[in-house]
């Protein structure tokens, strides 16, 4: 089950979540006679977010249900899921501090070289000040740290208007995508 | 030099407004200390001992007159009227209070300047050659590279949380002035034999805890690709740099642990997924950059002038001052002026309000209203006449920015230490002073010729002392400071790490230590050597034994008085 009232940021818009995430954590509350060994964690229904290793061990079983996502550790590659991509509905993940950016090449290659499509949520420490670098990589949804305001983490979004480089947002660089004549004296 | 358009410009004044947020955020305990740490760090804001410290980006060294006016503003209202240039051509303002910083890089905005990654775990400020443009000796001119790879590095939104810092240089003559094999990235403008520029692409440099020199893993990479094979470096470190221990997390471990081979065809592997792609950099901005920094409309001059050679024979300061501070200039009748931060009594790098001003004022007199600061923390008048050269020393001297002691051993290169660092092991600036006191003899000084003395407060070694010819150390021993001594390091196209010469000393000692090490090397030299290259061909043995075969006392003397009667 879902918590009640959960909300997201998606697609530049804070609306309600009724995907369950499941953390290890999680997973020993929900069945707790497993232990852990990801062939043997029991898949609730409904919405369920799976860590990699659940969804590689029975990739089988959960291949025929539409809702189930996988989520990535910042270890993770993301070509583990590279054959699982048309099939997976949302990817998320994670940061254990924000200030592991292992995730933002994870995101980048997600949809820049494997070509992912669905959804792509940043799960975990994800806060405000990170947001425009978060989507500027390829997420298009944000599982804020509860204890933070969505409202105000959606301003993140927008703190700049300039972007030089070219990222998963962007196909060009700034110099490729507007004439600039340049200032010279 | 480079000036903002209307892009550049509003990512400055939006970076200004985020800020700005945050810090209303931090005040408001919206924000925890450890949330607001790494954005006020990649504002280049630090806390430490006494107070905020604000580290502002210099790109490449370079500044006009009007930007160092407000630096110099920023000195009298925001900080006790002084400021420090850093050996990575950045400023730091030492006394700021966290309250004003948002004004503070508001004002530096209106002058087309910021603090943009001057620190954490990112791609900080790019460095260069201080002679860029101007040195004979150059094979292409690295500034408009350096440019493109500032903006392009501004808020790259995948390498914002890096493993650790990622530090970038760029040189473009044939000697290396930017110290290229100690960097993360070092890249080397050059020709290939088609005449067609590239890039020597080094990796893995650094010096800190593990000094390492870095590994070339591209001979010659053409200058369109530059971006997308440095993204494909950056993206391999962003996954793969250790993350577990922050002593081990820069690219040079990395490329130890598997390899400069290995690590050069990860990269390439990944590099084949952009190459040629968009991040392709195209002619057109090249060419659009580039503009900024064509040469100016020199004058046509004499090789030489007449006035100052008669001036050189009659004045002897003016002479000494001429030898050791005044570079070659590619142009006939121009001069590359160094004005010297490194006066007896001043910590090294150390500049007033005051002296601001005048340099803004000399560099529109005299040099085209620009000026560089070098990695050794002194500033470059770039484009001076020779014949101005004799007003030009008068009105530095005045100024106390004329001490004709660049490349000497007085020309110490030193960080902030222990008297503001928060991460200072020992006190750095003293020992600076304390040298420099004792080698106040000008002749004595001029007669022991080029030396390279680097004094670093702790092992992050931002003062460089692994490289340099005489390389301080200070460690912290039971609770006290001490200072290791190493030996026979240089930067420079022959880049070596040097050696500690054995156990540290205290403080008071120092000036000794330095002392008897030039003794050696007076009593050992041949007629051309210099200091580095003496104690190559000897090795360190006869200076350890000359250091440390009797106690030293404290002394009272000057260095060279023996030499002086």
């Amino acid at each position: 089950m879902a918590e009640q009232n959960k909300r997201i940021i998606k697609d530049r818009a804070i609306i309600a979540d009724d995907w369950l995430l499941l953390r290890p954590n999680v997973s020993a509350l929900v069945s707790p006679s497993v232990g852990a060994l990801p062939s043997e964690v029991s898949i609730p229904t409904g919405k369920v977010i799976v860590p990699l290793a659940v969804w590689l061990a029975q990739k089988e079983a959960l291949s025929a249900r539409a809702d189930i996502g996988v989520w990535l550790a910042s270890d993770e590659r993301p070509e583990a899921l590279k054959d699982d991509l048309a099939r997976l509905p949302l990817i998320a993940v994670d940061f254990p501090k924000f200030s592991d950016g292992r995730g933002y090449s994870i995101a980048f290659l997600l949809r820049e070289r494997l070509g992912y499509a669905g959804e792509l949520r940043a799960i975990g420490d994800v806060l405000r000040d990170q947001l425009f670098y978060l989507a500027r990589v390829g997420f298009n949804a944000f599982d804020v740290r509860a204890d933070r305001s969505l409202e105000d983490a959606l301003a993140g979004l927008t703190d700049f208007s300039v972007r030089y480089q070219t990222s998963s947002d962007e196909k060009e660089p700034l110099f490729r995508r507007v004439h600039r004549p340049g200032e010279v004296p | 030099m480079y000036r903002y358009d209307h892009y550049d410009q509003t990512i400055v004044d939006e970076r200004v407004a985020q800020f700005r947020d945050q810090v209303r955020r931090r005040l408001a305990d919206e924000l925890t200390e450890e949330e607001f740490r790494p954005l006020r760090l990649q504002n280049g804001l630090y806390h430490q001992r006494h107070a905020y410290m604000l580290r502002i980006a210099i790109p490449y060294g370079l500044l006009s007159a009007r930007q160092l006016r407000t630096l110099a503003q920023i000195a009298r209202e925001h900080d006790r009227g002084y400021g420090h240039f850093t050996t990575r051509q950045n400023i730091q303002f030492n006394w700021v209070k966290l309250e004003q910083t948002p004004d503070i890089l508001e004002r530096l905005a209106g002058v087309q300047m910021h603090a943009i990654q001057t620190s954490g775990n990112c791609i900080r400020n790019i460095t260069s050659d201080q002679y860029a443009g101007i040195a004979a000796d150059e094979i292409v001119d690295p500034r408009p590279y350096a440019e493109i790879l500032r903006q392009w590095s501004t808020l790259h939104p995948e390498f914002a949380f890096l493993p650790r810092k990622f530090k970038f240089a760029i040189n473009g003559a044939q000697e290396d002035r930017a110290v290229t094999a100690a960097h993360d990235i070092g890249l080397t403008v050059i020709k290939n034999e088609a005449g067609e520029v590239g890039f020597r692409v080094m990796v893995g440099g650094g010096l800190g805890r593990t000094p390492i020199i870095g590994s070339v893993i591209r001979e010659f990479l053409p200058w369109p690709h530059m971006m997308t094979y440095l993204e494909a470096i950056i993206r391999v470190y962003n996954q793969y740099g250790r993350r577990d221990n922050m002593y081990k997390a820069r690219i040079k471990i990395l490329l130890k642990a598997i390899g400069s081979e290995e690590f050069a065809q990860e990269v390439e592997q990944e590099w084949q997924h952009l190459k040629d792609g968009p991040g392709t950099l195209t002619l057109e901005e090249l060419q659009r950059v580039a503009a900024h920094f064509t040469a100016p409309a020199y004058e046509v001059l004499p090789a030489s002038d007449a006035a100052i050679a008669q001036l050189r024979q009659e004045n002897k300061a003016f002479a000494n001052w001429l030898a050791r501070n005044v570079k070659p200039h590619r142009i006939p009748g121009y001069r590359a002026v160094v004005l010297s931060l490194k006066k007896p009594g001043v910590p090294p790098g150390d500049i007033s309000a005051e002296q601001m001003e005048t340099v803004a004022n000399l560099a529109e007199r005299y040099s085209l209203g620009e000026l560089r600061v070098t990695h050794e923390q002194n500033l470059v008048l770039a484009d001076v006449r020779e014949r101005d050269l004799f007003e030009l020393w008068q009105q530095a001297k005045n100024a106390g920015l004329a001490t004709p002691n660049i490349g000497l051993l007085t020309d110490i290169v030193c960080c902030p230490g222990g008297d503001y660092c928060a991460l200072a092991n020992a006190k750095s600036i003293p020992i600076a002073l304390a040298i420099t006191e004792r080698f106040d003899n000008l002749d004595y000084l001029h007669d022991i010729g080029e030396l390279e003395l680097n004094i670093s407060g702790c092992i992050n070694a931002c003062a460089h002392h692994h490289v340099g010819n005489i390389g301080v150390l200070g460690v912290d021993k039971d609770g006290s400071e001490w200072y290791q001594v190493s030996l026979g390091g240089s930067q420079g196209n022959e880049t070596t790490i040097g050696k500690i010469i054995g156990p540290a000393f205290s403080a008071e000692q120092m000036p000794d230590v330095i002392e008897r090490l030039i003794e050696v090397y007076l009593r050992e030299r041949t007629d051309e050597e210099k200091f580095i290259d003496t104690v190559r061909r000897l090795g360190i043995e006869p200076f350890k034994a000359q250091v440390y075969g009797t106690p030293i006392e404290p002394k009272a003397t000057k260095a060279g008085e023996q030499a002086r009667g």
